[in-house]
């Protein structure tokens, strides 16, 4: 069976799959990573997204095998060891910006690698154009695009404790 | 999805050595058509030949003339691109409207093309621009290269390298999306320069996407939206679908091009 070699949330895994197996089943199944989600499996709605070095990616659409030596991080990475929250899920929280929480990994996710591709800091209009490839069928859009209005002033170092919503 | 064997060359050389031995094998770039195809069983290819171990094949580099892609290079990273933005601006804003943020960090150029999916975006600035497509064993201009529905002039063993942009005065693309998909009903990408006046459609075509001859002609001797009035897009070569008839995508057409000539200034 053909073996990938990666590193997953930092630590170096490998792990026997298929030429076919899909990033996402490799994630949950293999490694019971199941923070990844699935929802629509056709590259749609954005609740498997994870970062492959780097980059916002939807994990139902790439191979497993094309991820050899790749670094791959997943919601479960992002917190500290001690438990503190990355600022984004944090801001999630604070804003109340989940319903039912189904999509919010790849929310998280995608809106992290948004904030990060943009130091000149977005609008809302610019977030809202920017999470284009995530649903949610919740449609709680205006509390997850005031996380990451919020999130990206802590991200991008210009105030160290995230604006707090109002009460 | 079936199974397949999978290989990862190093080389250009390499993939085409592959792809040569085995007819039933397919090039994988980004994947963002293809794995949609296999997880739906519409194909069943031997082998996948990924393109992503190639250095070579990733790249933007701009001369006074030109743009120069490389094959594999994302929508993300010619969106992004300080150098495609200042030399062809409507190009690298084609770019960042493919899909959606995790579209164009995988999809790449060279397997746009290669593909020819009818609603693509690429296909357009390819045609309007008179780029020329570099293969791994020649170079193809792209009045040559897009042949019909996701049929393109590539052989079974031959792969994109690069696509070469003459930089143009005036160019610009507008798209009619589809509300739900969001992939273009109708595009319409018009250029004026070094390749002459050319407008090209993609969304519409029954066959692909195709340049509009009544268009060009009247753009070319009065460069303005206003002479694009009156003109009108046989409706009878058009895709006719759920998402629109064939009377409507001929009247988007011509909307498109107004708005894209307009924005072109």
């Amino acid at each position: 069976m053909p073996k990938v070699s990666l590193t997953v949330n930092g630590k170096p895994v490998t792990v026997e799959v298929e030429n076919r197996t899909l990033l996402v089943e490799m994630l949950r199944e293999q490694l019971r990573l199941t923070g990844t989600h699935v929802g629509c499996d056709t590259s749609q709605c954005g609740a498997c997204v994870v970062h492959v070095n780097g980059a916002s990616v939807k994990s139902c659409t790439i191979l497993a095998v094309q991820c050899e030596g790749a670094e791959v991080l997943t919601i479960e990475g992002l917190a500290s060891p001690d438990g503190t929250l990355h600022p984004m899920q944090e801001a999630f929280r604070e804003y109340h910006a989940l319903q039912c929480g189904f999509c919010t990994p790849g929310m998280v996710m995608s809106a992290i690698d948004l904030v990060q591709r943009n130091p000149q800091g977005l609008s809302d209009r610019e977030i809202r154009e920017g999470l284009e490839g995530n649903l949610c069928r919740c449609t709680g859009y205006h509390n997850i695009v005031r996380a990451i209005a919020a999130a990206q002033v802590v991200m991008h170092g210009k105030a160290k404790e995230l604006p707090r919503a109002a009460e | 999805m079936y199974d397949f064997a999978y290989h990862r060359p190093a080389t250009v050389a390499e993939a085409v050595k592959l792809l040569a031995a085995d007819p039933e094998a397919k090039v994988i770039s980004g994947g963002m058509s293809l794995i949609p195809v296999l997880k739906q069983r519409l194909a069943r290819p031997s082998a996948l030949i990924d393109l992503g171990a190639i250095p070579d094949l990733v790249g933007i580099a701009v001369s006074a003339t030109t743009v120069t892609i490389r094959g594999r290079t994302t929508h993300a990273a010619v969106a992004a691109s300080a150098e495609v933005k200042r030399a062809i601006p409507a190009l690298a804003e084609l770019a960042s409207h493919i899909g959606d943020p995790q579209v164009r960090n995988r999809g790449t150029i060279g397997g746009s093309i290669a593909h020819h999916d009818p609603t693509a975006d690429y296909p357009a600035a390819v045609l309007a621009l008179g780029a020329t497509v570099h293969t791994s064993r020649r170079r193809i201009a792209a009045d040559d290269f897009f042949t019909g529905l996701f049929a393109t002039a590539l052989e079974p063993d031959e792969i994109v390298t690069a696509v070469e942009f003459p930089i143009p005065e005036k160019a610009a693309y507008v798209k009619f999306p589809n509300p739900a998909s969001r992939y273009a009903m109708v595009g319409v990408f018009v250029a004026k320069g070094p390749m002459g006046v050319r407008v090209a459609v993609t969304g519409a075509g029954a066959h692909g996407v195709f340049r509009h001859a009544a268009m060009e002609e009247a753009l070319a001797k009065s460069w303005s939206p206003e002479a694009l009035e009156g003109i009108t897009t046989p409706a009878a070569d058009l895709n006719n679908d759920i998402h629109a008839s064939r009377e409507y995508r001929a009247h988007l057409v011509g909307v498109m091009a107004k708005r894209a000539v307009a924005k072109a200034g």
